[in-house]
């Protein structure tokens, strides 16, 4: 373990408590120490200069795919742990499509073990909702957070079944879990390659209507409603789901909802030129629809920004349009992507960012960090708000370079990434 | 680079200067298929191979006879029973062609975007033979020669598309084509079987086929894939053939006579009956003439052929 860390002169961003202000923060035996002005810097601490940045609770993704076991060459747990710290994650949530299936409490285990090996950023593994992911009968989710998972989901096969749905958000409130849930009605997308639009209809490529997430919104929070339970809506893409959601809200259920760097960012004109590094799901959507989620994003309607980084190997995507597989990677572009497209036009402030990639995602799953409470632990992120840089793939941490931002100017990066007290990143 | 650039992956790139000029360049190798012998040597030398991922009769057959009677050197692959089938991609495909040293390759391929994607990663001229559901641009280019053939103008003219315009690429780069040139076009057929907005594309909906007959110059009478019965698209092809079919009693209560195109190949008795297909105003086959010589214009431009193919046009054995 190295010795305590005295971040000097930053501006600490802390919506867990209500801070915002120049400050230092002390670190020590993985807690933070203390937060205050002028703390002196004992014998064997190391100082870091933080004038003019930001510090902050390390930002916490809840929609992560690590693909171990299965694709170790796309990403491995410790190599998209990296990335995660790269990108000023201090945790992430590793989604269950792992093969085999994250579906037993051998399978949790093995994933916090790597985790533990790696020693970045942290992983919270989230188990299967069913056996193999195959939609028919429950994981032992008693077994599965017993061992370290943090939530359950069937990731991106959306739980058909409304009966299979209902018993999974009734028997999730045992262990005060959320179900996440990819809403999707697989009759109206199947075969779908892109956003059902303009778009689609000039490529020729089968749409994916808005619908087809609507109706699994709109059926999840009925389900929440009926049974009491935290249902969590991954990737929110459409303007209709995010009016559905805020009914929910204003009637208090127990609804939360992500929305990834993408969609606020892209609309489906990226497809032009079948370009694959712009195929994902749900695809991206139509202006109203980014229009909606940043605006959902700043009212709250949608809590959380994940990223869905999803690593996909370059060959891979160099194939026809309808072929190639779904997903983007995010972590190392996601804080970057939320400052200027999302602070820079005065949609957040710099602390309700904060909340929307730190505080927020880790009350939705009950994890810890979120805050730089004295005590806590010292999960922190040192950002430059400022700093332009360009997104080069190839120095990413991930091992894969799918990203559709390759060459775009972002504001803001990660500079210092520490979790559990110990420096996982420092950019040279 | 040449008058149409390096590939012709669809209609929609083109300027209608480009498209005129293919329809221009496309009337004197009309006559070259009349001739006793059939070849000029515009493309001796050449190599091209015709790459179809797809099932094709008619447009293998057509582009082949275009690069034969232009004296290219033409090989046919055919997805079955090739590497493809052992599951190589096919940039890896069209790369182990391209280093066999060829000219151009004309491909089919059931994916959409497919012609483009291959002509952004090889140097070889690529032309689209269709793929997927996006363009087909030598069935447009086609159909205009035969529209500008009977009419002796495209501009001003009422074209309805009639069917699935939901899953044709036929569809679409006759939009372009058409719409570049100055015509106006509907389309008709089932709601289950347009695309979303396609009203974007600049084209009016008509619902129903009696008043596209009402209101068009020509009727371009799309293939019911008959697979689109077992979708849920259309109820049956009974239904379909009852409440859209192209029938000669549909006409008879138009006000003008219409020219009657089709693709092919054709489902007599579903969208199009016999005696409409077999009638006087069908030009179903002035159509496949055609397109061999609108293929051969397209070949000849995409090798570097100058506007105004004379010196072409010298048969071999003057």
């Amino acid at each position: 373990m190295n010795g305590p860390l005295l971040i000097r002169g930053g501006r600490v961003i802390d919506p867990g408590r209500g801070g915002d202000d120049v400050a230092d923060v002390l670190v020590s035996a993985g807690r933070i120490e203390a937060v205050g002005r002028n703390i002196p810097a004992g014998d064997g601490t190391r100082v870091i200069d933080a004038a003019g940045k930001i510090v902050a609770p390390g930002l916490i993704d809840l929609h992560t795919h690590l693909r171990e076991p299965g694709q170790e060459d796309l990403e491995t747990v410790a190599s998209g742990a990296m990335a995660a710290a790269a990108g000023g994650f201090t945790a992430v949530c590793a989604m269950p499509n792992t093969d085999p299936v994250t579906d037993n409490q051998a399978a949790v285990g093995f994933i916090v073990s790597q985790a533990q090996r790696a020693g970045k950023a942290r992983v919270y593994p989230i188990g299967a909702v069913s056996l193999g992911q195959k939609g028919q009968q429950l994981a032992e989710f008693g077994e599965l957070v017993g061992a370290g998972a943090v939530a359950v989901s069937d990731d991106g096969k959306p739980v058909v079944s409304s009966h299979l749905m209902r018993t999974a958000l009734e028997y999730a409130k045992t262990f005060g879990i959320p179900v996440a849930d990819h809403c999707e009605d697989p009759t109206l997308a199947q075969g779908g390659a892109m956003h059902e639009g303009i778009v689609s209809t000039r490529l020729g490529l089968k749409g994916v209507p808005a619908a087809a997430e609507e109706i699994m919104v709109a059926r999840d929070i009925i389900l929440a409603e009926l049974t009491g339970g935290h249902v969590h809506l991954c990737h929110m893409s459409t303007r209709g789901s995010v009016e559905l959601i805020r009914r929910a809200k204003d009637r208090g259920l127990r609804v939360t909802a992500e929305a990834c760097p993408h969609h606020f960012s892209l609309t489906h004109e990226r497809c032009e030129g079948y370009d694959t590094n712009a195929k994902m799901n749900p695809p991206l959507r139509e202006p109203a629809d980014r229009e909606a989620i940043r605006e959902a994003l700043r009212d709250g309607t949608i809590d959380a920004i994940a990223t869905d980084h999803a690593p996909h190997h370059y060959d891979a995507k160099e194939r026809e349009f309808d072929d190639a597989p779904n997903g983007i990677i995010g972590l190392e572009t996601a804080l970057g992507l939320a400052i200027t497209e999302l602070v820079e036009p005065g949609l957040l402030t710099l602390p309700e960012l904060v909340r929307r990639m730190s505080t927020t995602p880790a009350r939705i799953f009950n994890l810890p960090g979120g805050t730089l409470t004295v005590g806590g632990p010292a999960d922190v992120v040192v950002f430059d708000p400022g700093a332009e840089w360009e997104v080069r793939p190839e120095a990413f941490h991930s091992k894969s370079r799918n990203t559709p931002f390759t060459g775009r100017r972002l504001r803001g990066r990660a500079d210092l990434t520490i979790v559990r007290g110990e420096v996982v990143f420092e950019r040279a | 680079m040449t008058a149409l650039g390096k590939d012709l992956v669809g209609l929609e790139p083109l300027s209608a200067e480009q498209i005129r000029l293919i329809l221009d360049t496309a009337e004197p190798f009309k006559e070259v298929s009349e001739r006793a012998i059939k070849k000029v040597p515009a493309l001796r030398g050449k190599t091209i191979v015709n790459l179809f991922f797809e099932a094709s009769t008619r447009t293998r057959i057509s582009f082949e006879f275009a690069e034969k009677r232009l004296s290219a050197d033409t090989v046919n692959v055919a997805a079955s029973g090739s590497s493809v089938s052992k599951g190589e991609t096919l940039v890896d495909t069209a790369k182990n062609l391209e280093a066999m040293r060829i000219d151009m390759v004309v491909i089919r391929h059931g994916a959409s975007g497919a012609a483009q994607f291959l002509g952004q990663r090889i140097a070889s001229n690529v032309i689209n033979a269709g793929d997927g559901k996006h363009e087909h641009p030598t069935q447009a280019l086609l159909d205009l020669l035969t529209l500008r053939d009977r009419f002796g103008r495209i501009e001003g003219l009422k074209v309805a598309i009639c069917g699935d315009v939901l899953h044709s690429r036929v569809a679409r780069s006759n939009i372009w084509g058409l719409t570049k040139l100055g015509a106006q076009v509907a389309v008709c057929g089932p709601a289950t079987l347009m695309p979303r907005d396609i009203e974007s594309l600049g084209v009016t909906v008509i619902p129903r086929i009696e008043d596209a007959i009402a209101w068009a110059d020509a009727l371009n009478v799309l293939r019911l894939q008959l697979e689109r019965m077992t979708a849920g698209f259309i109820p049956s092809l009974r239904e379909y053939n009852r409440v859209f079919g192209v029938t000669s009693e549909r006409l008879a209560r138009a006000p003008r006579d219409l020219l009657i195109l089709h693709p092919g190949p054709m489902n007599r008795g579903v969208e199009i009956d016999s005696d409409v297909a077999d009638g006087p105003h069908a030009v179903i086959l002035p159509q496949v003439t055609n397109g061999v010589a609108v293929r051969m214009a397209v070949l000849y431009l995409l090798a570097g052929g100058a506007p105004g193919p004379g010196q072409a046009m010298g048969g071999e054995e003057r």
